[in-house]
């Protein structure tokens, strides 16, 4: 049997073998109710199309593009392996061959070269502060707090409120913090989960050696997904937290309180790469409640047992093809049935996907989608 | 030590097991040039009769007076050896071993290397076997008596074991009555006996038996002494009630204040009890207790104008000022029997057992289904009128249990069997529920398990080959999300009740029996045996034994059979009434010994004391050993600051040697 060293590491690296066939992975996934990925299947077969060479072959089904990277098959894999990563690997052969949707080719072209998966210049990311007296951290120099801004918030006009408003919370609170200058990049999170793991290793190095000339006792995330990717870097020292972490600290040290009043009932949406990737439950939800006049309810399934809104894993360049709901769109029905006038997350993927669904749904004129800084900055 | 050292070796091959990567043959001709060394041979197996014959006849032939022997670990041949110089009339300490099998053989794969390395190791067993003296071994009286901690089935066995033989036994159980786990169940497998039926005529013996005296209610406090000397303080919680005049009519939990209001432990926490309470109905001894943590006179110093229950008590058997009561036995000998918890599936919030009243546990079940139980067997859902039979009841296997995820990696070798029982109690109950058990694999591989397992199946539960991965609920039904793997399906079923097979898991108070006994835990947790085949009961601290769940999951069967195996062990002692003490023993030089106390600080046996001597008209203080304590593990000696405490056999004269020979290159 032929089994290049290549092959022996695929099925070391992912421990194929370590798998016992309990369905666990496919039995959680949140799309099989509407594709036909059956990851349990492909960790099954990666193990004899390595050792055959046949990794390529496999990476023809569709399916392996239908993954949100939510990452319920690992957290819930019993014997420890991540068979998401297993259909990353198959993306990656087609990556590698070139033959990908023209999508995808975009926005990593884009991430390549202008360190954004949006085809935006990098001379416009930070459009955002325009009118807002931001600080920027200056070379050497320690600063508390680092935030690193999404590519999707700095970006897109309905998300740049998140950044705006939580420079006002900064004030507010008086913490010493800075934002990054004009060399912020794209963390590389999404380019990595679309397989393209050569420029996710190049994003790292350039990030691991930014953050290193920024020296602070933390780094602030704006986006789950930034928190992902940068808590997996190689070489980075300072501790990587996410802002909802941040915001229920210095609420909890009564050192951020809020003036106004925002009387409304919400429901919260555990954002897979806040909740199940790193565990951040109670924060956001710590945060929401002290807001005066709000009304927080839970949908049944929230926290780990939260339904994926599919934005993540690369899915904003990839279409699902299914003639079954969207989650999300499950998500704005169950938020109905919940009489919750605004679903509220934090987690820009989440904002976008579920904007798009309460759409779908028709219920833009009863229900609203807000990041938890837009509620933030009501009250200020 | 006069005696000129007349040293013989012996090269063991273990079958292919050592011959096939150390050439022997070398070995041989190698330490043949030894200093010391009289005769060398080799022999396909040493510890056969012929190989320990070829020994004792050199020994008289040849005169030897120090052997060798060059095989495997000394684990479990030094003993063999040392038995074969004894026979032959020479003292059984001047034996060496060379460990050329696990240190050698084994972790080398050609001769290449192992064979060099066999002939350091011989030529260094040569030069410590040169130095060895003779030592002698000594016995103490050993007490007649045994303890036995925890009264399950696997305690209440080894008990009367032990009591039956004639020796007496103290049985210590936590809780308020003898039974344990075993009690809890309604129906055992595969056999579908009634476990209370096959179990209480066993907790009545261990009451009534003349040779056991029963401590219910009670805990180990300390442990001291050694194997024969046992010296335990109990403690005796007060339980607000003379035993003496309680003849447990039960009148006092009718009329508490907090009745029905205290979660019942023995029901799983599924049924409520009042603040003094008999755990069960058949428990043993039959006796009320007040619970400490809910009675409203003892948390809040005040119940109504006075405790109802010690007005009702026609016998005048509450009395709140008792006090807890510290006993001190001597034993020679400690059963360990403290059995499990069961996994508490909070810990895996995917099932939603927190959020869901209709998803429980395994034991849990076993409490509803059972007669004695909390709803007296009828299994029901929802609450008042709403109650009714659940007609889709769904069984998810291994929660728990081989789950690297929550740190439980074994199987927990009961779930299958219990669950193919409960399955088919429901099925009995309730005829046209649907049953389905979501299985990763199967395993039935005890005695008429299997049996079992296809009649459960031929009976209309449904086995779909998938584990779950998450219940949530669509309306008033839930929704177990699983994938059948036989077809790659992925489903999303609908069940009124959902059991989980929650695994089996070490005690959460476990780490106190660890210290107290200075036990060791294998990678799962459990209690260590001290040799996972060959001495399944002992443990590392001679005469102290492992009896049941404590040392690992196990079933009913296996369980009595290894409490009875323990018992036997136990008695080893009780029977001879003298155990052997370590003859490799620290030793003080007096002369030297400056009295610091470090040795008797590090010492983990607690087997060193300072003692005031006179020497040469001063009185000064010097360390001594108290030789039935001493292991001879030697951390004394590494912590002497004057090299005045030596372990024997392992004393810095004989060691240097052995590791100078080490580092000569061959």
């Amino acid at each position: 049997m032929k089994m290049s060293v290549e092959n022996q590491s695929i099925i070391e690296k992912l421990d194929l073998l370590g798998c016992i066939q309990c369905g666990r992975c496919t039995g959680g996934c949140p799309v099989t109710v509407r594709t036909n990925l059956n990851v349990r299947r492909f960790v099954y077969d990666a193990y004899q199309a390595s050792l055959e060479d046949l990794m390529e072959e496999l990476a023809q089904y569709s399916e392996i593009w239908d993954c949100t990277g939510c990452h319920t098959c690992a957290v819930r894999c019993p014997k420890g392996l991540k068979p998401v990563e297993v259909l990353y690997s198959l993306r990656n052969q087609i990556v590698e061959s070139g033959k990908v949707e023209p999508t995808v080719r975009d926005a990593l072209e884009s991430v390549f070269l202008e360190g954004n998966p949006w085809g935006k210049p990098k001379a416009t990311r930070f459009d955002w502060m325009e009118g807002l007296e931001v600080k920027t951290a200056e070379e050497g120099q320690e600063v508390e707090y680092l935030f690193y801004v999404c590519c999707s918030v700095a970006y897109d006009p309905k998300l740049q409120v998140v950044a705006q408003n939580m420079v006002k919370i900064l004030e507010k609170a008086g913490v010493d913090y800075a934002f990054l200058g004009e060399e912020e990049s794209c963390c590389g999170s999404e380019v990595q989960a679309l397989g393209e793991e050569e420029l996710f290793m190049e994003v790292q190095e350039e990030n691991v050696e930014l953050f290193s000339s920024y020296p602070a006792k933390k780094i602030v995330t704006l986006s789950p997904h930034c928190l992902s990717a940068l808590k997996k870097y190689e070489g980075l020292e300072a501790e990587v937290i996410h802002y909802t972490q941040l915001l229920a600290e210095l609420i909890d040290e009564g050192k951020l309180s809020w003036e106004g009043e925002f009387p409304k009932k919400v429901v919260y949406h555990d954002p897979c790469y806040l909740g199940k990737q790193n565990e951040v439950y109670d924060e956001p939800r710590q945060v929401l409640k002290s807001v005066p006049g709000i009304e927080l309810t839970e949908f049944d399934r929230s926290r780990e047992r939260s339904l994926c809104c599919e934005g993540g894993g690369g899915k904003m360049w990839v279409e699902t093809e299914s003639q079954q709901e969207r989650l999300a769109e499950t998500r704005a029905r169950n938020a109905k049935e919940l009489e919750a006038q605004v679903i509220v997350c934090a987690c820009p993927f989440c904002i976008l996907t579920l904007d798009d669904a309460v759409k779908a749904v028709g219920y833009e004129e009863e229900m609203e989608v807000m990041e938890i800084t837009e509620i933030l900055g009501k009250v200020l | 030590m006069s005696e000129k050292p007349r040293v013989g070796v012996y090269v063991c091959h273990c079958g292919i097991n050592i011959a096939a990567t150390v050439n022997v043959e070398e070995v041989v001709e190698f330490a043949s040039r030894l200093p010391g060394v009289t005769v060398v041979r080799n022999y396909a197996y040493m510890c056969s009769d012929p190989g320990q014959q070829l020994v004792r006849e050199d020994i008289e032939n040849e005169n030897l007076n120090r052997i060798v022997v060059a095989s495997c670990s000394p684990r479990m041949h030094e003993i063999t050896f040392r038995r074969t110089l004894q026979d032959a009339g020479l003292n059984p300490y001047y034996l060496e071993m060379a460990n050329i099998r696990e240190h050698c053989s084994w972790v080398h794969p050609d001769s290449e290397e192992a064979t060099p390395k066999a002939k350091k190791l011989v030529s260094a067993a040569v030069s410590k076997a040169r130095m060895l003296e003779p030592l002698e071994e000594k016995e103490v009286d050993s007490e007649r008596t045994a303890m036995v901690i925890g009264g399950g089935i696997a305690g209440i066995q080894s008990a009367l074991d032990i009591a039956d033989a004639g020796y007496q036994v103290y049985l210590v159980e936590k809780s308020p009555s003898v039974g344990g786990r075993m009690a809890q169940l309604d129906k055992t497998f595969p056999t579908l006996d009634c476990s209370a039926c096959i179990m209480t005529p066993k907790m009545v013996d261990v009451a009534n038996h003349p040779n056991i005296e029963l401590m219910t209610y009670s805990e180990v406090e300390e442990v001291n002494g050694f194997i024969g000397n046992f010296e335990v303080k109990v403690r005796k919680k007060a339980r607000y009630v003379d035993i003496d005049k309680c003849n447990g009519c039960g009148e006092c939990a009718d009329n508490c204040r907090v009745k029905n209001r205290i979660p019942n432990e023995f029901d799983a926490n599924v049924g409520k009890r009042s603040a003094i309470y008999l755990p069960f109905p058949q428990a043993v001894p039959a006796k009320f207790t007040v619970d400490p943590d809910h009675c409203l006179y003892l948390t809040k110093g005040k119940c109504g104008k006075g405790p109802k229950c010690q007005e009702v008590c026609g016998t005048g058997a509450i009395d709140f000022e008792q006090q807890d009561e510290e006993v001190e036995v001597k034993v020679g000998a400690i059963i360990v029997a403290t059995g499990f918890d069961t996994f508490d599936p909070s810990n895996k919030p995917e099932y939603g057992y927190q959020d869901y009243p209709n998803v429980i546990t395994g034991l849990e079940m076993e409490r509803l289904v059972a007669a004695s139980g909390p709803t007296g067997g009828e299994l029901l859902i929802g609450e008042g009128e709403n109650a009714r039979k659940p007609k889709k009841v769904a069984f998810i296997q291994c929660v728990g249990s081989r789950d690297a995820s929550v740190g439980n990696e074994y199987c927990s070798r009961v779930c299958c069997m219990y669950t193919a029982k409960q399955a088919h109690l429901i099925k009995e109950k309730i005829p046209d529920a649907e049953v389905t058990v979501y299985y990763m694999d199967v395993r039935a591989f005890g005695k008429g398990f299997e049996e079992f397992y296809d009649r459960v199946r031929r009976e209309g539960i449904r086995y779909i080959r998938g584990n779950p991965s998450e219940i949530f609920k669509k309306d008033d039904k839930l929704i177990v999300k699983v994938e059948d793997t036989l077809t790659a399906t992925p489903r999303e079923d609908e069940a009124d009740l959902v059991v989980l097979a929650v695994g089996l898991e070490p005690r959460q108070d476990a780490r106190g029996v660890i210290d107290l006994l200075r036990l060791s835990q294998t990678s799962d947790r459990f209690f260590m045996e001290a040799h996972p085949k060959l001495y399944p009961v002992d443990t590392s601290t001679d005469g102290v034994f492992l009896a049941g769940c404590a040392q690992g999951p196990k079933d009913i069967p296996d369980t009595v059979a290894q409490a009875k195996g323990a018992a036997a062990s136990a008695m080893i002692p009780l029977s001879r009434g003298k155990v052997k003490v370590e003859a490799q023993t620290a030793e003080v030089n007096e002369a030297t010994c400056r009295g610091c106390g470090f040795c008797t600080e590090v010492c983990p046996y607690s087997a060193i004391e300072l003692k005031t001597i006179n020497w040469f008209g001063h009185e000064v203080n010097v360390a001594e050993v108290n030789e039935a304590l001493c292991k001879g593990c030697g951390t004394c000696s590494a912590a002497c600051l004057s090299n005045s405490i030596q372990p024997r056999s392992f004393r810095d004269s004989q060691i240097m040697p052995q590791i100078a020979a080490l580092g000569v290159k061959s």
